[in-house]
């Protein structure tokens, strides 16, 4: 009854993401977050405008130097200073997290859209060997993967890249592939999934215009919160010693070359470290606001 | 009554509809069947409304989707125009499918959200092309909104700006685009308040007479199905238990089944309070996994006896004029 | 016993502000089977919550009125009193039982939970009685039934224990919801059955609150029809139909289809319910209805009386009653 009321109440219908634009337009941590995301992106596009030095200009002697005004975040052991490659290391972070997002939700949901639609032992196979992949711990399935593709030994800087990439998407494809599977298998019971198929409409023609526009909205917010996490997975592998590494310049690699000097120098470790949780916030705050917009239940 | 014959638009004969039950994840076994539709047959002509009726579970929304081709029969039969439709494939099928249209019941799921009204009453053009050549579409669009008493302006809206009756019409709309001669309505009209369902129903009557199309109106509410058939089957836990013209079954009914439900309909009269015939069923139905032996009414008929257990009663004429599955069919007189 | 007066409730949203209530006054007395009618969107059900305190709150605001239960003022009483009416002056049935039942409890628990805590009862004895309710509302075996959890009952037998467990603490007032709304009329017609037998026996007042003219006709005493979050329409069920009172009654008896004959088109109320955020000035049902004249938009219809104990919240109800007009 309530429901209804609500019903005949709503009298400005928008659209679903209209009416998700309209409750994320109120939210500061939505704002909070847009920001704090713009800011990390421009940097990854244009480290030029936060910075005019040379990530890669080391020099010894200023080796652990404090931040100070010439120097805002301070050098770090090998002499490198710190804010320009902080600013020059978004870069890769973001490459990695975007592309791993881009990996694993293209190949999640594809699969999980196919499982989804026909079942049957198409979805039993796929859904098995989903299986399989959530089974393996990420950081002990990284290990591996990466330690195979680099038993050759040194590689440029793209080729690390793509293999962490590659890494995550292989291991963290499973959880987009059950999220739209979930919501492809409720979607095909919906009655105008019916009807369509009463009127003769091809599998591609209902996938494509009746499912996939009903489907993406949990994904998105996956996808949000899940380019926050690869963010953070690029970071611990880099940590590892396995995943970036020199000459790419990135804040798991800054994190990983300061970890031995935490008791002398401190602030080498704490400013990446400070971007890195901000960003993977950011990412993750934006998902819980996007969520909450596009669930009606939780608003 | 159901000799086969060209005059028939359709014809369904013993038509089985059942599906599994399984248990288990990894390895999913069956444990058994619902027999949802299990031996249907009847015939449909031309131009009239065959009403379907029955409580929940008697499979009468699965009887829609089996005539839809939404799900494969199990066994059995149906012709349309002498044709068996069920083995029909590629562009025969496509074909058959202009003729044979579906009405559901939710207004709320039953249209894509994403879409515009204008997209969906469409979308028949777009997937039959060969019905109304491109440029047309958008003028046959506005023309079936009009029809169905719509503003055909409202072309670009969503369908959540409309109401539930508004809603219910698009999808009438998109029904009646290609033109078919049959058009399955599963409950069009119980999603709907009392003073809307008035004005769906008179429309579907309407549009009957202007286009010539047949009904499949398939409702729980008797007063409904009354109100727009011309004939008019009972089912019961999968099965047709009686079947005839409207004034037959509401004025002599012979089925125990038929008369406890016509009994059972509330009547807006405070005057005839006490002074109905009322039979009360006692109970549920049972479960169509495992229905009853021989007569599956019988657990809960009044008139049950021991053959009732054993021999299941076929669905023929035994007194008046119209068929009816029991032993002991007799006229009552139910409805004031 | 129960009475609700000149009740206004609102719903605050981020559109507006919905009147949902508008000035909803009715008693109900013991033994009294009073049906509350109207469509969806007309505040009946509001209404109820109201009564027992249940509305959410926000949206929802009581902004004037007040319900009383034997002279007793609920609107301004202490939570504790508030809920102390509620499980043993007025208790309430709702149409979704299964949603109503908690899933985790068995349904013997769940009767029984109250009955120790209100009554003081032993396990044993809460037990007992609790067999004996579930024996009342005829769920048969209900000895091994209460060990049963929701899910295992069928509609019809979720819909008794919800009444059982209603009845447990024999309350003086049952609302019912809907009680009947989501089953299949074979039985629907065992439900209401038994309601008005356990009506009758206990001297009970009994709201129902439902859209079904059908089952109004059946049971109620008095009916009061409800439009837009107004009552329109107040009389006893015999007058009622016999000869309807506002023209949005007669209107909707008219465009039910009959189960007596086939009939020919129906008659149908043009145009929606409205949008509680814009009810129409003057009278709320003159877009709709086919009796409007000037005054109707223009001045809120009173509460014209038209005999004993009824009224008729329109201009012309002496006309409507009377019959003239609107092709009746």
């Amino acid at each position: 009854m309530t429901d209804q009321v609500a019903a005949l109440v709503a009298e400005r219908p928008r659209g679903l993401f209209g009416d998700a634009w309209h409750a994320l337009r109120r939210r500061p941590l939505f704002w909070v977050s847009v920001s704090l995301i713009l800011l990390v992106l421009l940097m990854a596009a244009f480290p030029g405008l936060f910075s005019s030095g040379d990530p890669n200009a080391a020099d010894l002697s200023r080796s652990r130097g404090a931040p100070s005004s010439a120097a805002w975040f301070g050098y770090d052991n090998q002499g490198y200073d710190i804010y320009t490659r902080v600013v020059h290391g978004a870069r890769a972070s973001i490459v990695v997290g975007l592309l791993a997002t881009a990996g694993v939700v293209l190949v999640g949901a594809t699969i999980g859209m196919l499982a989804g639609f026909y079942g049957g032992w198409l979805d039993a196979v796929v859904s098995r060997i989903a299986d399989v992949f959530v089974g393996v711990p990420f950081v002990l399935g990284a290990i591996v993967i990466l330690t195979t593709l680099n038993a050759g030994g040194d590689a440029g800087p793209v080729r690390i890249v793509a293999q962490v990439v590659l890494s995550i998407s292989v291991l963290s494809w499973p959880v987009a592939m059950r999220i739209m599977r979930s919501t492809a298998i409720a979607a095909k019971q919906q009655d105008y999934v019916k009807a369509a198929r009463a009127l003769g409409a091809s599998s591609g023609r209902i996938i494509g215009k009746h499912m996939l526009p009903n489907c993406v909205a949990p994904v998105l917010v996956y996808s949000t919160i899940a380019l926050g996490a690869f963010i953070g997975a690029e970071a611990t592998l880099s940590y590892l010693g396995i995943g970036l590494r020199q000459p790419v310049v990135s804040w798991g690699v800054m994190i990983n070359s300061a970890k031995d000097y935490l008791r002398v120098a401190p602030h080498a470790l704490l400013f990446p470290a400070g971007f890195l949780t901000a960003t993977v916030l950011a990412f993750v705050m934006l998902g819980d606001a996007v969520r909450e917009a596009l669930d009606p239940k939780l608003r | 009554m159901e000799g086969a014959s060209v005059a028939e638009l359709l014809e369904v004969r013993d038509l089985v509809k059942h599906f599994p039950v399984t248990r288990g994840v990894a390895f999913r076994r069956t444990v058994g069947h619902v027999r949802a539709v299990d031996g249907v047959s009847f015939s449909l002509r031309a131009g009239e409304t065959l009403g379907v009726v029955g409580e929940s579970g008697c499979g009468k929304s699965t009887l829609a989707q089996v005539l839809m081709r939404l799900e494969p029969p199990t066994s059995g039969t149906a012709l349309f125009e002498g044709e068996p439709m069920f083995s029909l494939r590629g562009a025969a099928l496509r074909r058959w499918r202009r003729d044979m249209q579906i009405v559901l019941q939710d207004p709320y799921t039953s249209l894509n959200p994403r879409m515009t009204v204008g997209d969906i009453v469409g979308e028949p053009f777009e997937i039959h092309p060969e019905v109304a050549p491109r440029g047309s579409r958008a003028g046959r669009v506005r023309e079936l909104l009009d029809v169905v008493g719509l503003n055909p302006e409202h072309l670009n809206r969503y369908p959540h700006q409309f109401s539930g009756g508004q809603r219910q019409r698009i999808g009438i709309a998109r029904a009646l685009a290609l033109r078919p001669k049959v058009i399955v309505c599963d409950e069009p009209v119980s999603a709907l308040d009392v003073s809307i369902q008035a004005q769906v129903m008179n429309l579907l009557a309407e549009l009957q007479g202007e286009f010539g199309l047949a009904y499949i109106f398939i409702a729980h509410d008797l007063s409904v199905v009354r109100h727009l058939s011309d004939r008019v089957a009972v089912m019961y836990l999968g099965k047709i238990v009686e079947i005839g013209t409207e004034e037959e079954i509401y004025r002599h009914p012979t089925h125990p089944y038929t008369q406890a439900l016509l009994s059972a309909v509330p009547v807006a009269d405070p005057a005839l309070r006490g002074r109905r015939d009322v039979i009360r069923l006692t109970g549920d139905v049972p479960s169509p996994v495992d229905p009853p032996s021989g007569c599956r009414f019988r657990t809960r008929c009044w008139k049950a006896r021991d053959v009732c257990a054993t021999d299941e009663p076929a669905l023929v004429t035994r007194v008046g004029n119209h068929p009816s599955a029991c032993h002991f069919a007799e006229e009552r007189h139910v409805v004031p | 016993m129960l009475e609700v007066e000149d009740l206004h409730v609102e719903f605050r949203t981020r559109d507006g502000v919905a009147r949902v209530l508008n000035g909803v006054s009715y008693h109900v007395s013991a033994g009294e089977t009073l049906a509350v009618l109207g469509e969806s969107g007309s505040g009946k059900s509001v209404t109820a919550q109201a009564i027992m305190g249940i509305l959410d709150t926000p949206p929802a605001h009581v902004t004037r009125g007040s319900v009383r239960f034997h002279g007793e003022e609920l609107l301004t009483a202490s939570p504790e009193r508030r809920r102390a009416v509620r499980a043993e002056g007025v208790a309430m049935i709702f149409q979704d039982a299964l949603s109503a039942l908690n899933p985790v409890f068995t349904v013997g628990f769940q009767i029984e939970e109250q009955l120790r805590l209100r009554r003081g009862m032993s396990r044993a004895q809460a037990r007992a009685r609790a067999v004996e309710l579930l024996d009342l509302v005829r769920i048969p075996a209900a000895r091994q039934r209460v060990r049963e959890y929701p899910h295992q009952f069928s509609g019809g037998m979720r819909q008794r224990a919800m009444i059982a467990m209603a009845l447990a603490l024999d309350p003086e007032v049952l609302i019912a919801d809907e009680p009947t709304t989501a089953l299949d009329v074979t039985v629907q017609a065992q439900i209401m059955d038994l309601l008005a037998e356990i009506q009758r026996e206990r001297r009970m007042g009994l709201v129902l609150i439902t859209h079904d003219l059908g089952v109004v006709a059946e049971v109620a005493d008095r009916i009061v029809v409800m439009y837009a979050g107004r009552i329109v329409e107040q009389a006893d069920a015999v007058s009622l139909f016999r000869a309807p009172g506002h023209p949005y009654t007669a209107a909707l008896m008219r465009s039910l289809p009959r189960l007596d004959s086939k009939g020919t088109a129906l008659e149908t109320i043009r145009g929606l319910p409205p949008s509680l955020l814009r009810i129409p000035p003057g009278c709320p049902f003159h877009p709709r209805c086919p009796r409007a004249q000037g005054v109707c938009v223009t001045h809120v219809p009173p509460d014209v009386r038209l005999g004993l104990g009824r009224t008729s919240a329109c201009h012309f109800a002496e006309g409507v009653v009377g019959g003239g007009g609107v092709g009746g």
